[in-house]
């Protein structure tokens, strides 16, 4: 038994997330990262924006922020510029960061800023009432696509890679201690690191796409999910409605606070 | 070692919260024993002594209701 109760604030609980929500299993998963982490409290700030997986930080006993729709990650990167030695973890959402908040998102990678941005990507908007994401797939429903949806999809975590990140991972909540691992690694590397996490929302986008019952989105998840290993051996054909999972880029590069340090000390010399 | 497994026998204890549990059924889909049942709309521990504290029911509910040490 994992004792959860030393990090969350009990008060909140039961917490707002529908039955079969995929965002408490991802909670948990990381609150057992943070155990594992060993990092203080005190060192970590937890940084939302809006949306049902925005909704994290009101349950964890930790430094969090609440801030507006889209801008969790200019949030965060004011706090890491401000206190580089914090660990800043960002919960957001595929409409959060990749539709209104697409442009911090590309740009923060760009920069390679060290923030950890756990990017549950649910395929739809879950709280305000189910319309289409950038991540929705083509053809399926949504309550603004009622015929199935005509755009082809963002791939968030290859966005992600294209515009620059260090660390790019793709979890999800059926595998649950493997997105834990994953969680682990994200927080520890220096620079931009984003974990795309599927999590199900079984009210938004189950309900309209022949998956009403959490179980069978979970199940859903455990048939569609590939680990990147196994990934590389699969012909075109067989990749076909499945995605690859695991760590999927992991490079070292220059990373944006410590050159912002050297410049403050060399312009602090030069007085 | 003797100790160790006596230690294993013990039948694993299942503890739910109902307060919390939202009935998803994830925990009882997914437990390999088959240990677990719905009843009411909320989990019910129906075969303790099958459990094998592979802890998936515990890992997997979104609620933090169920337990098993
Ligand atoms: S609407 Fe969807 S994402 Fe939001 S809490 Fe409900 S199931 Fe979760
Ligand atoms: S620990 Fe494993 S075997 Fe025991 S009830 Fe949970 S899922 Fe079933
Ligand atoms: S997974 Fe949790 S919330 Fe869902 S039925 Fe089991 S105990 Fe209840």
């Amino acid at each position: 038994m994992f004792d959860y109760l030393r990090y969350i604030r009990e008060r909140n609980f039961p917490h707002i997330w529908c039955s079969g929500c995929g965002d408490g299993i991802v909670l948990k998963a990381l609150i057992r990262a943070v155990d594992k982490l060993g990092i203080s409290r005190d060192e970590m700030v937890m940084v939302s924006g809006i949306g049902c997986s925005s909704r994290t930080p009101g349950y964890v006993d930790i430094n969090t922020l609440h801030t507006t729709h889209g801008r969790a990650i200019p949030f965060a990167t004011g706090v890491k510029l401000a206190n580089p030695k914090l660990h800043v973890i960002v919960v957001t959402g595929d409409g959060d960061a990749t539709a209104i908040g697409g442009n911090h998102y590309i740009h923060a990678a760009r920069r390679n800023i060290d923030l950890t941005v756990l990017l549950y990507n649910n395929y739809i908007y879950g709280m305000t009432g189910g319309q289409v994401s950038p991540t929705t797939p083509r053809g399926k429903r949504a309550s603004t696509a009622p015929f199935g949806n005509q755009e082809p999809a963002f791939n968030i975590s290859d966005l992600a890679e294209a515009a620059g990140a260090s660390f790019v991972a793709r979890g999800d909540v059926y595998h649950a201690q493997k997105l834990e691992k994953l969680i682990v690694k994200a927080v520890q590397k220096k620079g931009f690191s984003v974990v795309e996490i599927l999590s199900p929302c079984p009210t938004a986008y189950g309900r309209r796409n022949r998956m009403a019952h959490p179980v069978k989105m979970m199940e859903w998840l455990r048939d569609q999910t590939v680990p990147v290993a196994k990934w590389e051996r699969l012909s075109p054909e067989e990749r076909e409605g499945k995605v690859r999972t695991g760590i999927i880029v992991d490079v070292d590069k220059v990373e944006y606070t410590e050159t912002n340090d050297k410049l403050i000390e060399s312009l602090k010399a030069d007085k | 070692m003797a100790e160790e497994q006596s230690a294993a026998k013990k039948p694993a204890v299942i503890r739910v919260k109902l307060e919390w549990c939202k009935g998803c059924e994830i925990c009882v889909a997914f437990c390999p024993r088959n240990v677990l049942e719905m009843e009411g709309g909320k989990v019910k521990v129906a075969r303790p002594e099958d459990c094998t504290r592979c802890m998936l029911c515990e890992l997997r509910c979104p609620d933090f209701a169920i337990t098993v040490e």
